[in-house]
């Protein structure tokens, strides 16, 4: 136990004022302020690829909510990381359709071909791997997507290969410029 | 019988359908047009009702009923369009809406007009990256076009629309989860009453459609209720959109009037059951309606004939083959780990039952089942929501119909594959184990309760933990 409460570091606060401003500017279009949670994470999580806990302190302190309130919300959704994952994160569907023509074997053998389970991040950190519940693209099953809107399917063995060899070569949409 | 003629995908096949150069061109915002320039609200409304026009969402409720129950003294209505379709094998809002993003735009317009709703958000789930692409040029598109804005038409009408994003919940397609979403909140559904329509999003009223209810709308305008009625079967009228999937040659999505058989589906549509196998069972409308089986497919589907094979409902009439080289238990897993893993959570009866269900059946799948399983699930499923007030919202329900249909259809199957599958090390739970070798209790990986758990299943990949959405 050290004698003396460790010194906190200063807290350098992670949204820009442009970001700020972004989120502030959705408020004419709710009766409320807190109902651009939803909004103002998906805009941190563009820009810095997950939400961690200072960044929902900083959303909570625009929407004039209590940081609770903040991580409730995101933490209900499976949408949100708080630490940043893959350089791309592919999600690959396990719904009915998919599962019938071999989505759970073609997630197990992308988990295989890249030594991770279904969540992690390839050692490289170019590639998270999750399952879907439903991707709402059946008309692909088996299919998968990418973060970046790329859809893929109908999968087999190689053509999973393949998808994890272009996943990897990184994203194909223009960063957020915030 | 006159040859239908489709409507709500008469654009898919042109080149840049999603634009409004091309929904003009085919006589786009027309109807809309005429309605706020030629019709009062109430018109509206009735004739809406007229066409006895039913919910496309899965419920099945009249719309015209529902936009009568906002209180008349209201000095504000929302409206919120809920294209947060996560029901598997379902994707037939994800056509509209990449394809004739502006048919919903114009559907939508017109539908917050006869409301009197001057502000709508399109709740899209965070999976069609695309379609959100998609509608939000479109959104500016009519907005720049005065077909949203200020004083549309010249009416002295104004409506705003966003796009607000989900972020992976299947709940947040129940209307009252997508509210409380919407509100900036966990997708928690709310109990009713108050229903939406008297108090629903920031406590206003609050009408709820889904995206294919409203993309009928201005060709009801347009065509009248007579013409709307004069497609489908008795009680059930109107254009659908059917999605095939699964065990079939293609998968599609094609528009047919309601009370198609799922053979004709199968057959004539999706090239029939693939590599020249024949089908064991089909799920009619989405997972949570329940299964037909072999015998049943030439059941019409439309709203009123699904109950006699003991299905919950036409649903979204998303309809996934199952050919008959699956084992019916694999249906059931699948199932119940999605019901499971969607459960949000908040009702006991759901949270325990489902997670109790997915258990159950990972043992007998892994070898350690019991006939009298099968006796306790349909237990349990009888008792998971089905009794009036036991849960707040219907996913309950929607957990429990296809263990009753799977157990009760194919019984004889699942029994033969208990008997069959039976394994000693499997018959023995991981307590009974700990307690033979005197060493302390293991949770199984999933984190379950040890006694109703077998072996734990081929990977860990099949847990109900571990991220996902």
């Amino acid at each position: 136990m050290p004698a003396e409460a460790p010194i906190q570091p200063p807290r350098i606060a992670i949204l820009t004022d442009p970001l700020k401003e972004k989120i502030r500017a959705l408020f004419p279009r709710y009766p409320s302020k807190r109902a651009a949670t939803l909004p103002a994470l998906h805009m941190v999580h563009a820009h810095l690829r997950c939400v961690p806990l200072q960044a929902m302190s900083e959303i909570a302190e625009i929407l004039e909510i209590t940081p609770a309130e903040v991580h409730d919300t995101m933490s209900f959704y499976g949408f949100f990381p708080q630490a940043p994952l893959g350089d791309v994160r592919v999600w690959m569907c396990r719904s009915i359709s998919c599962m019938l023509r071999g989505g759970d074997e073609l997630l197990e053998h992308a988990c295989d071909r890249l030594g991770i389970e279904s969540g992690q991040t390839t050692a490289d950190g170019k590639l998270t791997v999750e399952f879907a519940e439903c991707l709402g693209i059946c008309d692909f099953a088996p299919a998968a997507l990418a973060d970046d809107g790329r859809v893929f399917g109908p999968l087999d063995g190689p053509k999973v290969d393949a998808m994890l060899d272009e996943l990897k070569r990184g994203r194909r949409d223009d960063p957020p410029r915030v | 019988m006159p040859t239908f003629e489709p409507v709500l995908s008469r654009n898919w096949n042109i080149a840049d359908s999603h634009t409004l150069k091309v929904y003009e061109s085919r006589g786009g915002y027309q109807a809309a047009r005429k309605a706020l320039t030629t019709m009062a609200p109430d018109a509206v409304v009735n004739l809406v009702k007229d066409s006895e026009l039913r919910g496309r969402g899965g419920a099945g409720f009249p719309c015209g009923l529902k936009w009568t129950f906002l209180p008349k003294d209201r000095k504000e209505t929302l409206m919120c369009i809920n294209a947060d379709e996560s029901e598997p094998a379902t994707f037939n809002n994800r056509f509209l809406m990449e394809k004739d993003p502006h048919q919903l735009i114009e559907g939508i317009l017109i539908a917050c007009f006869a409301t009197k709703a001057t502000t709508a958000y399109l709740y899209v789930r965070f999976e069609y990256i695309h379609a959100y692409k998609i509608l939000e040029e479109a959104i500016a598109e009519a907005r720049a076009a005065g077909h949203l804005g200020k004083n549309i038409y010249g009416s002295g009408y104004n409506l705003d629309l966003w796009v607000h994003r989900g972020a992976g919940a299947y709940i947040c397609g129940e209307e009252t989860g997508l509210i409380e979403s919407l509100e900036g909140k966990r997708g928690w559904p709310r109990i009713k009453p108050p229903f939406p329509a008297i108090e629903g999003a920031f406590r206003k009223p609050t009408v709820v459609n889904n995206v294919e209810t409203l993309c009928c709308v201005p060709h009801i305008i347009e065509r009248g209720a007579t013409w709307f009625k004069s497609i489908g079967t008795p009680k059930s009228y109107g254009p659908k959109l059917y999605t095939v999937s699964g065990h079939v040659e293609k998968q599609v999505c094609v528009e047919l009037p309601l009370g198609v058989t799922c053979r004709e589906l199968i057959d004539v549509h999706a090239g029939g059951v693939w590599k020249g196998r024949k089908a064991k069972a089909a799920v009619p409308g989405g997972i949570s309606m329940g299964l037909l089986s072999a015998d049943e497919l030439d059941t019409p589907l439309d709203f009123e004939s699904l109950r006699k094979p003991g299905c919950l409902g036409l649903g979204t009439a998303a309809v996934t083959v199952i050919d008959d080289h699956t084992p019916i238990i694999d249906y059931l897993l699948n199932t119940s780990r999605f019901f499971a893993h969607e459960s949000c959570g908040q009702c006991t009866p759901c949270r325990e039952g489902t997670g109790w269900m997915e258990k159950t059946i990972h043992r007998i799948k892994a070898g350690g089942g019991r006939i009298e399983d099968l006796d306790v699930m349909l237990h349990l499923a009888n008792n998971l929501g089905i009794m009036p007030g036991t849960t707040i919202c219907g996913l309950a329900d929607g957990a429990a119909w296809p263990i009753k249909n799977a157990v009760t259809k194919f019984r004889g199957e699942l029994e033969d594959y208990i008997r069959s599958h039976q394994s000693p090390a499997a018959q023995v739970t991981p307590l009974q184990i700990s307690i033979a070798q005197g060493r302390p209790v293991e949770l199984s990986p999933n984190g379950g309760l040890p006694i109703l758990n077998g072996p734990p299943p081929a990977r860990a990949l099949h847990a109900p933990d571990g991220r996902g959405v």
